[in-house]
């Protein structure tokens, strides 16, 4: 019987290890210098550009930056609440509309045009004229049961806005799961519905984790179109003050909220890719 | 000399370690096969000559330059060598003849008129002379694996790496890769190449290893290995391979 070898790191290796440390320790260095060269620059031509004195008065005011943040904050609260009822109704509409569109059953074929049609138009039209459609046309029909609530219409509208595109990705998750896996379920005796459900949604759903949440992302900017109701969210809240002080820093502040909202929701993306990633083993 | 070396190569993935201080030299036209059960460490081996991982210690050498070194030229050590893998990973998107010229054009800078003349050739010598302009789904396991080892020969590389290239393919279409590697052979190819067909390593291997937990227990020429292994662990594997009905 031959005895087990046992590792003892080699002289070589030692070398070999400390050639990748220094090699690291040099990228690293180039990194931190290129990086530093490139925003000194930026920061360079945008101080000299001509017209800075006035941008920096403008837009970049910290008086009217403190002034203005209590009431954009306020405002922006609204977005987040229209985003967090928009978004969980907009995935109910776009599995709903991604599921009709992939029933085959001829009876079922209006349901199947309707969807197609939804998504056709939803899509087509810029989201911007949803809301003002929804949120001035509804009400002007003065049917029994519309709600003329300014926030229900504007969530009415993105909702159906974004249920096309979510309708769209989700379909697109489901078409790319292999059909052997569909073939795979029914075999062992689950119904069409039951094979969705379990079997080939969840797959559907974690292939499309990324793009779902990149819809989501940009739902989140979007609330900023319901401003043009007369709603009173961040984006109009910073109207308000620039109009009224003639200074543009209240936008600065939106925008930063919006950044702000919108960074944990890009890097949680960006962890579920990861995690993705490794349990595929690669 | 020899083409290719291997000094004392450990690897381990998350601490469990997969090879222990493999040795192996393999000389120009020498055939080797690497047998043993799974996990023994074959493909891994395999892996670590084309660099597609990186060594935890020890060497390997192609024609005498160290490529295991963390200054060598991963790309220019990949140009030649030449690797097969189980799963055929022919581009789905491309023609047969695309697959098999994309190296040479945007690697080797072949002119593709010259390239696609080459590929041709290369076909029609291995029987898919009319498969050119097919798609891989168009075409069986076997013509897929086949044209897989075309398209790492078009390069031209000086070794050949044959990863279980038999393994996804039905006994029938086996015999038609067989048929390329015993060509290849002929042709003075140096090969090295893992896998479970007693029978094709008997036929074509000038040097047969049997590997038993990362370690490179056994080494000979097949007569020696499949009649009188040293080693009871050899012996052992030799019956499990023979009574699961793969001679």
């Amino acid at each position: 019987m031959t005895t087990d070898p046992v590792w003892v790191k080699s002289e070589r290796q030692r070398e070999r290890e400390r050639v990748r440390r220094s090699r690291a320790r040099r990228s690293a260095s180039i990194a931190t210098a290129s990086t530093i060269v490139f925003l000194a620059l930026v920061v360079w031509i945008v101080t000299n550009s001509p017209g800075w004195p006035r941008v920096q008065a403008s837009f970049f005011s910290a008086d009217a930056f403190v002034e203005a943040l209590p009431d954009v904050v306020d405002g922006f609260l609204l977005n987040i609440k229209i985003f967090l009822i928009a978004e969980p109704l907009i995935l109910v509409v776009g599995l709903l509309v991604a599921l009709a569109r992939g029933i085959t059953t001829p009876a079922f074929f209006p349901i199947r045009a309707l969807a197609t049609l939804y998504t056709d138009v939803f899509r087509g039209v810029p989201t911007l004229l949803v809301i003002f459609l929804v949120g001035f046309g509804l009400p002007a029909l003065k049917l029994q049961g519309i709600p003329n609530d300014l926030v229900t219409l504007g969530v009415i509208a993105l909702t159906l806005s974004y249920g096309a595109y979510v309708a769209e990705v989700l379909r697109a998750g489901i078409d790319s799961v292999h059909p052997s896996q569909l073939a795979a379920a029914r075999s062992l005796g689950l119904s069409h519905g039951k094979a969705m459900r379990f079997v080939v949604l969840p797959q559907a759903v974690r292939r499309v984790g990324p793009p779902l949440l990149n819809d989501f992302v940009s739902l989140q900017k979007d609330t900023a179109l319901v401003a043009t109701l007369g709603l009173p969210e961040a984006l109009r809240q910073a109207q308000i003050y620039a109009s009224g002080k003639f200074n543009y820093t209240s936008y600065l502040v939106a925008a930063l909220l919006f950044v702000l909202l919108t960074i944990p929701m890009a890097r949680f993306t960006d962890h579920l890719a990861e995690r993705t990633r490794r349990r595929r083993g690669a | 000399m020899s083409l290719l070396t291997v000094e004392g190569v450990w690897k381990s993935f998350h601490g469990r370690p997969v090879l222990r201080g493999v040795d192996l030299e393999v000389s120009p036209h020498e055939v080797v096969s690497l047998i043993g059960s799974s996990g023994s460490g074959k493909s891994t081996l395999l892996r670590c000559v084309n660099l597609l991982e990186t060594v935890d210690d020890g060497a390997i050498l192609l024609d005498g330059d160290e490529i295991t070194d963390p200054r060598a030229d991963v790309d220019d050590v990949r140009k030649r060598i030449g690797i097969v893998f189980q799963a055929f990973n022919l581009f789905p998107h491309m023609t047969v003849l695309d697959n098999v010229t994309l190296a040479p054009r945007q690697v080797h800078r072949v002119a593709r008129d010259r390239a696609e003349e080459e590929a041709h050739d290369l076909l029609a010598k291995f029987g898919l002379a009319e498969k050119a302009r097919a798609y891989p789904d168009q075409l069986s396991g076997g013509q897929q694996q086949r044209v897989a080892i075309i398209r790492a020969l078009a390069t031209r590389p000086r070794l050949m790496l044959l990863d279980e290239v038999t393994s996804a393919l039905d006994p029938e279409l086996v015999v038609e890769v067989l048929g390329v590697i015993r060509e290849l052979k002929q042709s003075g190819m140096t090969m090295i190449l893992t896998t479970h067909e007693m029978g094709l390593c008997r036929d074509v291997s000038d040097t047969v290893c049997f590997l038993d937990g990362g370690v490179l227990l056994e080494k000979g020429p097949p007569e020696k290995i499949f009649g009188d292994p040293d080693h009871a662990r050899t012996r052992e594997f030799l019956r499990s391979v023979l009574e699961a009905g793969r001679p």
